[in-house]
C-alpha cells in the first residue's frame, strides 16, 4: 500500500517528463508543422469564425463586440426570399445532374478505354482526354459559347447538315438549356481525368478472372458486366459518396463564366447568389448566412449518404 | 462462331465511340488554333474547322503589343512559379512530419487538415478575412490564402508511407537532425510525388482568375492573363456599359474580335499543355494514391 501511495506522484511525473522530453526531442518536427498549423487556423478556420456575421448587422470596420446581434434575422430574410428558392432549385437541379453524368460517363469512358487492345491508341485517347481538364474554365466557358454559336459553332452546323434543326439554335441565349449546357460541358471537361481512378481500380483486377470466364465461354460484354463493373464497385461507392458531400457546394465558376443575363433564373447558384445579393451589395451578413446554409446542407448530404451506403452496400469513407 | 462474331462487332462498336469521344475532345482545341492563325476579317464569313484559311501571325502580333496582357502573362507566370514552390514546401514539410508515427502531434495536425477538406467558411467570410488582413491588391493573396491544402499534403503523405522508415533511421544515426533528414533523405525520394503535386498546384495557380477578380481586378499591375481574358470573352455577353473603360475594351472594338479572343485563348492554355505529357507518368499514381487516403 506504502509502496503504491508513494510512487504514484512520481509515475505521473516522470510520464510528464517523457512527454517533455520527446516533445524537445521532436523540436525539429515540432518546428516544422506548427508554422503551418497557425497558417491553417487563419486561413481555414478564422473564416468558419466569420460565421458570427450572420448573427449581426456586420459593419466592416467596428470591432467584434461593437457589432449588433441580430440573432436569426438573416435567415429569415433568406427563407423569405422567393429568389432563394429559384436558386436552390437551380443549385440543386445542376449539381444532381452533374453527379450522375459526373460518375456515369466517367465509368462508361474507363470500361471504354480498357477494351481498346492497341496500346499506342488508348495512351493516345487518354492523354487527349486529359487536355480539357488542364485548361481553366475560363478558356472551356470560351470554347463552350464558341461551339454553341450561331455563327460558325460547329454543333449548330453539324446538327444542320444532319438536318435535325432548320435554323441554328441559340444555346446560350435559352434558359431552360442552360443546365443541360453546363453539365456537358463539365462532362466534356473532366471525364477523362476521372476516369484515371476507374481505370487504376481496373488495372488491379486479376487477369484470372478474366481467363475462367473465357473458359466458361463468357463474351466480352459479358465480362464487362460481371468481372470489370463488379470490380470497380468499391471504388464506385467511395468517389460516389464523396461527391455527393459536394453535392450542393459546386462552386459557380461555370455558372458565372457560362452564364448571362438572359439565362440568370436558370443560371444563379447559392455561391453566386452570395456573390451577388451579398457582396457586391455589401450585405455581408444576408451573404455569409447563404454560405452557412450552403455548409450545413453539404455536410448533412455527406453524412446521409455515408450512412446510407454504409447499411446498403457496406461501404463507407468514415 | 457466333460468340466470336458477337465480339467482333463489340469491338468495332468499342473503336466507334472511342473515335468518337476523341473527336469530341479534340476538335474544340483544333477548331480555336485554326482560328487564331486565321486572318480576323476572313474569320467573320465563317466556315473555319481545323486549319486556318488565310494563315497570319497578325492575331498573335496585335496581342504582344498590348501591355496588358504582357502584364498579365508575366504575373500569371510569376504566380504560378512562386505558389507552386511555396506550396511544395509546405506540403512536403508537413507531410514529412505527419507520416513520423512517433510525432506526437501528428493525429492533432492531420484531424485538423482534414477537417478542412469538408468544411469551409464560405465566400464571404473568407472575403471579410482577406480585406481584414490587408492583402487586397497585393501579390500576396495569389499565394498566402491557399498555401496549404490538405489534399496535396495527403497524396506526399502517403507516398512517403511507402519509404522504408530504416532510411531515416539511419540517417539519424549517422546524427542527421530531422530537418537534415527531410531535406537530404526524403526530398528526394519523394520526386514522383512532388511532381504531381506542382503540376495540381501548377495548373491551379496558372488557371486561377476568381481571386483577382475579387481582390485585384482594378489594378492593372496586379491582373492576371486568365482575368483578362475572362473580360475579353465577357465582353460580348455582358452589355457594353458594364465594361471597363480600359484599352483591352477599345482594341477589341477596334478589329474584328473572333479570331483576336482565340489568339488569347491559345496564349493563355499552352504554357500548361506543355507541361502535362511529361508529368502524366507521376500524376495518374499520384491522383489514385490521393483519392484512395483522403
Amino acid at each position: 500500500m506504502k509502496a503504491v501511495t508513494r510512487d504514484e506522484p512520481e509515475l505521473g511525473l516522470t510520464r510528464k517528463r517523457t512527454k517533455w522530453t520527446t516533445f524537445k526531442n521532436q523540436k525539429v518536427l515540432y518546428m516544422m508543422s506548427v508554422p503551418f498549423v497557425l497558417w491553417v487556423l487563419v486561413f481555414q478556420y478564422l473564416p468558419l469564425w466569420g460565421w458570427t456575421m450572420a448573427f449581426q448587422n456586420y459593419k466592416p470596420g467596428k470591432s467584434f463586440l461593437e457589432q449588433k446581434w441580430v440573432g436569426f434575422e438573416h435567415f429569415a430574410a433568406l427563407f423569405q426570399d422567393d429568389r432563394f428558392y429559384l436558386v436552390l432549385r437551380n443549385t440543386l437541379a445542376m449539381s444532381s445532374l452533374g453527379l450522375v453524368a459526373g460518375f456515369v460517363f466517367p465509368v462508361m469512358f474507363a470500361l471504354l478505354l480498357n477494351e481498346v487492345r492497341v496500346q499506342v491508341l488508348k495512351r493516345f485517347v487518354q492523354t487527349v482526354s486529359y487536355l480539357p481538364h488542364f485548361v481553366s474554365w475560363v478558356v472551356a466557358a470560351g470554347i463552350v459559347s464558341k461551339m454553341l454559336s450561331t455563327d460558325g459553332g460547329v454543333v449548330n452546323a453539324v446538327l444542320m447538315s444532319l438536318h435535325v434543326i432548320d435554323q441554328p439554335i441559340q444555346f446560350m441565349a435559352k434558359g431552360h438549356m442552360f443546365w443541360g449546357i453546363v453539365t456537358a460541358a463539365d462532362v466534356w471537361k473532366e471525364t477523362g481525368w476521372n476516369a484515371i481512378i476507374y481505370l487504376a481500380a481496373i488495372a488491379g483486377i486479376g487477369p484470372e478472372l478474366y481467363e475462367a470466364a473465357r473458359v466458361d465461354g463468357a463474351s466480352r460484354l459479358r465480362q464487362m458486366w460481371h468481372i470489370t463493373l463488379p470490380g470497380i464497385r468499391p471504388t464506385i461507392i467511395v468517389l460516389l459518396i464523396m461527391s455527393i458531400g459536394h453535392l450542393i457546394g459546386i462552386g459557380f465558376e461555370r455558372q458565372f463564366l457560362l452564364g448571362n443575363h438572359m439565362v440568370s433564373d436558370y443560371s444563379e447558384v447559392l455561391d453566386l447568389y452570395s456573390l451577388k445579393y451579398g457582396l457586391e451589395m455589401g450585405r455581408y451578413s444576408f451573404g455569409t448566412a447563404i454560405n452557412i446554409f450552403n455548409s450545413v446542407i453539404s455536410l448533412m448530404l455527406l453524412f446521409i449518404a455515408n450512412g446510407a451506403f454504409k447499411r446498403i452496400a457496406n461501404e463507407s469513407i468514415m | 462462331m457466333s460468340r466470336s462474331l458477337f465480339d467482333r462487332l463489340f469491338d468495332v462498336v468499342v473503336y466507334v465511340l472511342i473515335t468518337l469521344i476523341t473527336i469530341i475532345t479534340l476538335y474544340p482545341f483544333l477548331n480555336v488554333l485554326a482560328i487564331s492563325f486565321n486572318d480576323s476579317v476572313d474569320t467573320v464569313r465563317g466556315g473555319i474547322t481545323i486549319y486556318p484559311r488565310e494563315f497570319t501571325l497578325q492575331n498573335y502580333k496585335l496581342i504582344f503589343s498590348y501591355d496588358g496582357l504582357i502584364t498579365g502573362f508575366k504575373i500569371s507566370v510569376l504566380r504560378t512559379v512562386v505558389g507552386t514552390i511555396a506550396g511544395l514546401i509546405s506540403g512536403s514539410m508537413l507531410a514529412f512530419t505527419l507520416a513520423r508515427t512517433e510525432f506526437q502531434g501528428r493525429r492533432f495536425i492531420s484531424t485538423f487538415l482534414a477537417i478542412t477538406m469538408y468544411v469551409s467558411g464560405g465566400l464571404i467570410p473568407g472575403f471579410v478575412l482577406i480585406r481584414n488582413l490587408d492583402l487586397v491588391n497585393t501579390f500576396a493573396v495569389y499565394i498566402l490564402p491557399g498555401l496549404v491544402s490538405a489534399f496535396n499534403i495527403f497524396v506526399i503523405r502517403s507516398f512517403i508511407d511507402g519509404i522504408p522508415y530504416s532510411l531515416q533511421e539511419s540517417a539519424k544515426l549517422d546524427g542527421a537532425n530531422d530537418f537534415t533528414i527531410y531535406y537530404r533523405v526524403i526530398l528526394p525520394l519523394c520526386k514522383p510525388a512532388l511532381a504531381t503535386v506542382a503540376l495540381f498546384l501548377a495548373v491551379g495557380q496558372w488557371n486561377s482568375w476568381f481571386d483577382t477578380y475579387l481582390f485585384n481586378g482594378s489594378n492593372s499591375k496586379l491582373t492576371t492573363l486568365q482575368y483578362e481574358l475572362m473580360k475579353v470573352l465577357q465582353s460580348t455577353t455582358v452589355n457594353a456599359n458594364n465594361v471597363r473603360g480600359d484599352n483591352m475594351n477599345q482594341l477589341m472594338a477596334q478589329i474584328s474580335p473572333d479570331s483576336v479572343k482565340m489568339a488569347i485563348t491559345i496564349v493563355a492554355t499552352v504554357p500548361i499543355l506543355v507541361v502535362y505529357p511529361f508529368l502524366q507518368k507521376y500524376f495518374v499514381k499520384g491522383m489514385t494514391l490521393g483519392a484512395v487516403k483522403s
